[in-house]
């Protein structure tokens, strides 16, 4: 029997592909195998790809398709499937994804309108921030002297608020998201959160908890806590929901009162 | 004479004006111009909270907090003296003066910068930097201040436009943003201003030509020039390139700064802040070359604190010339890097080492940074010693700009003549010009830069726009026809490209040579032969550039013909930027040539100035530019006024 070939490890990536959301037609699945190197991430191993697209039947195809930016972690893009679960491509090493070896199965994010293989329309999330208001009413760039005081506490829980990439996967994991349905999911009520608890956001309180009382509000949570799980930013969004959903209760009971 | 009306040209169309890129510089000039009732239209490659400038770690430089202009006088001096004295003063003094109402706007805008204990904005000292002045969000504190702006930019999307009456334009919001769309050339009328631009929406594939009374271009550094870098995927200096090659002066090319600590990753290198020394990490490699133990099994006698004994004044947090300088002689030069006893050999590494500092202070104070540098390496630094060697971050060099300074040297904040590049309607802010940090950047002052010069720009645009003659939107429909024809050919051919062709390249292999070539060459150590033989190779590398082969002929999202074309435009800055570092002979900041090791200010205290011309970059000493009527003489003289050039005290030594 002749011996195994020494050489560097190999891995396989199995990859779902589709042209467009209408061309069904065009889904397939394709694997590819490249060498793996020390610490290989799901996003080299993409980039790898690329430099030769031919798959394991030997066929030329085009480079598969998926978002990428920063490349380290803070900016969201390269949100997927990975063996049925979300992560970042850039992040996630491919040992970790696949210990023994296995092929390492990539997906677009589900609760998305697809684009293209990997790719997929987020508009959505940002969406969910222009709902709930999460930005401070500037008046202007003039100067106007420093912003508020702010507590170091309050800094604190506003700067892990503030990680948040807007990368979707709260969404996809969340069992009260749907392609078609409301609830405006666990980031946009984050950074709902993020601007309550500054002193002149909470100006704005009002339109803000209006607006998470409305049909796919904070409500619609149904606490699974799925997003707090798969949240690469570790933003607390727990926290926050159980927080905003105080604030819109406090609203619901007296908000004749506060007005 | 009947007024002009600000909002709509002659012909009732809605006077835009574009920027390209949604990082810093981009959206601080959207903010701006919106506020002064000019309508944006604000085109992206990526959605806008995704921009480069997320990746900014260690603060922006704002004043010590005192107000002062005594601290703004002295940041302004050390900000030159770091730059080696290349970037003209006025503009730099403007920056300076301004930077601690930047900070206040941003901690209106509620960015969560760390607290003192009386709630204020508290200030951690940087890099180059001889008190602290940095005011930072843990150790990400690009990414808060790109989130805020976004954020203010979120805002303005719902706000109409409104008519010299205050009335509202049906159907125009005042911000407009086109993301996921690739910028591809600048419109010119017979004159050669520039008028508007052609871009491209990359799901449908779309190319479109827009009139625009004036282009912003704010789309960062030459990222994908230098293969393994910090950067990131959509810093592909493309835009940068289609202007210069319609024209565009490019200053101080040469200017690459390398960052002294970065871990090698598997996407890219890693940034490892200054933020970590500013907390108190230190540099060092064992005394002896093969000592075999783990670092900290090497008493502290042992150690070499390399860095400490060569900046004297600075430390650790040295400027990162002087410290990228240090760590090279050390592992290249010295052969002295951390020893690997697998493999018998020193490493090109560098030990960075925050163990003594305690897990609870960094942890307050550099917050999510720490999560994900042990995600990238895999090593806690509040525990374990990092492994760190220099890293392409930040171009100092980049579009020639222009500034308007009155007397006493103070810039005129609504001349039409800031950030105006040598094309008339085209302006720049953010790392894609030269202006503020000559020929080596202080940490801290890339975000501030960035905010400035984005904030400038939109006053200059909006001056611009009132004084023209004739809105770019009353212009014959044929010029843009003509413009959007000609790019909607180009991509054609792209498409079609080498699909018969068995000998036709894949463009993102050749990428990468290009990536090793100018990382090999042209980034620390400049000798001119290298160079040279580097140029005939680019030039090689540009035609086979031009016969790289389509790998994916659909018509919807494709990825890898925008990547053709990048792949030219990176080929064509490259030989900009190697032209320039050719041209300069001597040693000066983040330009380095070991035959040349000292700065010579009677033979190059001058602006490196090139442009494209004849298929080929050229050094030139003087050009004209016109802005709003007017046309002016640029030399490559620079403005030293308010501060006397002096041999620097940090510069050199390492």
């Amino acid at each position: 029997m002749a011996k195994p070939e020494k050489g560097p490890k190999k891995i396989r990536l199995k990859i779902l592909r589709q042209e467009a959301p209408e061309k069904k037609e065009s889904r397939r699945w394709d694997t590819f195998e490249v060498d793996c190197t020390a610490n290989m991430t799901v996003h080299e191993a993409l980039e790898k790809i690329r430099r030769s697209p031919v798959t394991t039947e030997g066929k030329t195809v085009s480079p598969p398709a998926w978002e990428a930016a920063c490349l380290e972690d803070v900016c969201g893009a390269c949100a997927m499937l990975v063996n049925g679960k979300v992560a970042q491509a850039c992040s996630l090493r491919v040992e970790e994804a696949s210990p023994k070896g296995k092929p390492i199965v990539l997906e677009p994010l589900k609760k998305f309108t697809l684009e293209r293989d990997l790719v997929v329309d987020r508009t959505r999330v940002f969406d969910g921030l222009k709902r709930v208001k999460a930005w401070i009413a500037l008046e202007g760039t003039a100067p106007r002297g420093p912003g508020p005081v702010v507590g170091p506490d309050d800094q604190a829980e506003r700067y892990a608020l503030s990680r948040c990439t807007a990368c979707g996967l709260c969404l996809e994991a969340c069992p009260e998201v749907r392609e078609s349905g409301r609830f405006v999911g666990a980031a946009a009520i984050g950074q709902a959160r993020l601007f309550e608890i500054h002193p002149t956001g909470a100006l704005h309180s009002r339109e803000r908890t209006e607006s998470l009382m409305e049909d796919g509000g904070v409500a619609d949570c149904g606490k699974a806590q799925n997003c707090v799980e798969v949240c690469p930013a570790k933003v607390p969004l727990i926290d926050a929901i159980g927080e905003m959903s105080r604030a819109t209760t406090k609203r619901l009971l007296f908000g004749w009162l506060l007005k | 004479m009947t007024r002009r009306s600000a909002v709509r040209s002659e012909s009732g169309k809605l006077r835009r004006v574009a920027i390209v890129g949604g990082g810093v510089a981009g959206l601080s000039a959207t903010l701006r111009l919106a506020e002064l009732g000019v309508p944006v239209d604000l085109f992206s490659l990526v959605p806008v909270r995704r921009s480069h400038s997320v990746v900014a770690q260690g603060g922006i430089a704002g004043g010590d907090g005192s107000g002062t202009e005594a601290d703004a006088r002295a940041f302004f001096e050390e900000t030159v003296e770091a730059g080696g004295f290349l970037a003209h003063q006025p503009p730099v003094l403007g920056m300076a003066l301004a930077a601690p109402e930047i900070v206040d706007l941003f901690d209106r805008m509620g960015v969560p910068f760390h607290r003192t204990t009386e709630g204020r904005v508290d200030r951690r000292r940087l890099s180059g930097a001889s008190v602290a002045r940095a005011a930072f969000a843990g150790a990400t504190t690009g990414q808060q201040i790109l989130y805020a702006l976004d954020e203010q930019v979120r805002r303005l999307e719902a706000e109409p436009v409104l008519d010299e009456r205050g009335l509202r334009v049906p159907g125009e919001s005042l911000v407009r943003k086109l993301e996921r769309w690739d910028f591809l050339e600048i419109v010119r009328d017979d004159a050669g201003t520039c008028v508007g631009l052609v871009a491209q929406e990359l799901v449908s594939m779309d190319i479109k030509a827009f009139a625009y009374d004036a282009v912003l271009l704010a789309t960062g550094g030459p990222g994908s020039i230098f293969g393994k870098s910090a950067y990131g995927a959509t810093s592909t200096s493309a835009a940068v390139a289609a202007v210069v090659r319609q024209g565009a002066v490019y200053a101080n090319g040469e200017f690459i700064q390398m960052h002294p600590t970065a871990v090698r990753g598997a996407n890219k290198l890693h940034v490892v802040s200054d933020a970590l020394r500013a907390e108190g990490a230190r540099l060092w490699v064992p005394a002896g070359k093969t000592d075999r133990r783990a670092p900290r099994e090497i008493p502290e006698k042992e150690r070499d604190y390399f860095l400490e004994r060569a900046s004297p004044s600075h430390g650790n947090l040295a400027s990162a010339d002087v410290a990228t300088r240090a760590i090279l002689a050390i592992c290249l030069k010295e052969e002295r890097g951390v020893f690997d006893p697998d493999t018998e050999t020193n490493q090109q590494a560098v030990y960075l080492d925050a163990t003594h500092v305690g897990q609870r202070t960094l942890r307050a104070r550099l917050g999510g940074a720490i999560d994900t540098w042990e995600k990238l390496t895999g090593v806690n630094v509040c525990t374990t010693p990092l492994q760190v060697f220099p890293a392409v971050s930040y171009s100092m060099g980049g579009l020639w700009v222009d500034y308007e300074a009155g007397s006493g040297g103070t810039i005129v904040p609504l001349s039409p003549r800031n950030q105006a590049t040598s094309i008339p309607g085209l302006y720049a802010a953010g790392e894609v010009e030269y202006q503020y940090h000559g020929a080596n950047r202080l940490g801290g002052g890339s975000l501030l830069s960035c905010t400035y010069g984005g904030l400038l720009a939109a006053g200059a645009i909006a001056a611009y726009r009132a004084a023209m003659e004739r809105s770019a939107l009353d212009l014959p429909k044929s010029i843009f026809e003509k413009s959007q024809k000609a790019s909607e050919k180009a991509y054609g051919d792209l498409l079609g490209r080498g699909q018969e062709d068995d000998a036709a390249e894949n463009p993102y292999a050749l990428s990468d040579e290009l990536g090793e070539k100018m990382l090999r060459d042209c980034t620390a150590e400049r000798s001119d032969e290298a160079l040279d033989a580097l140029s005939a190779k680019l030039e090689e590398l540009g035609e086979r550039a031009q016969k790289t082969k389509a790998l994916d002929t659909s018509t919807r999202a494709n990825a890898a013909v925008p990547a053709m074309r990048r792949l030219e435009g990176a080929v064509l800055l490259s030989r900009v930027i190697v032209a320039s570092a050719r041209h300069r002979g001597e040693s000066r900041g983040a330009h380095f040539k070991p035959s040349k090791p000292s700065r010579d200010d009677a033979a190059w205290l001058k602006t490196t100035l090139a442009r494209w011309q004849d298929d080929a970059p050229k050094v030139v000493d003087a050009f004209d530019a016109s802005c709003a009527g007017k046309t002016i003489s640029h030399s490559s003289a620079i403005d030293t006024s308010l501060v006397s050039v002096r041999p620097s005290t940090t510069e050199g030594k390492a």
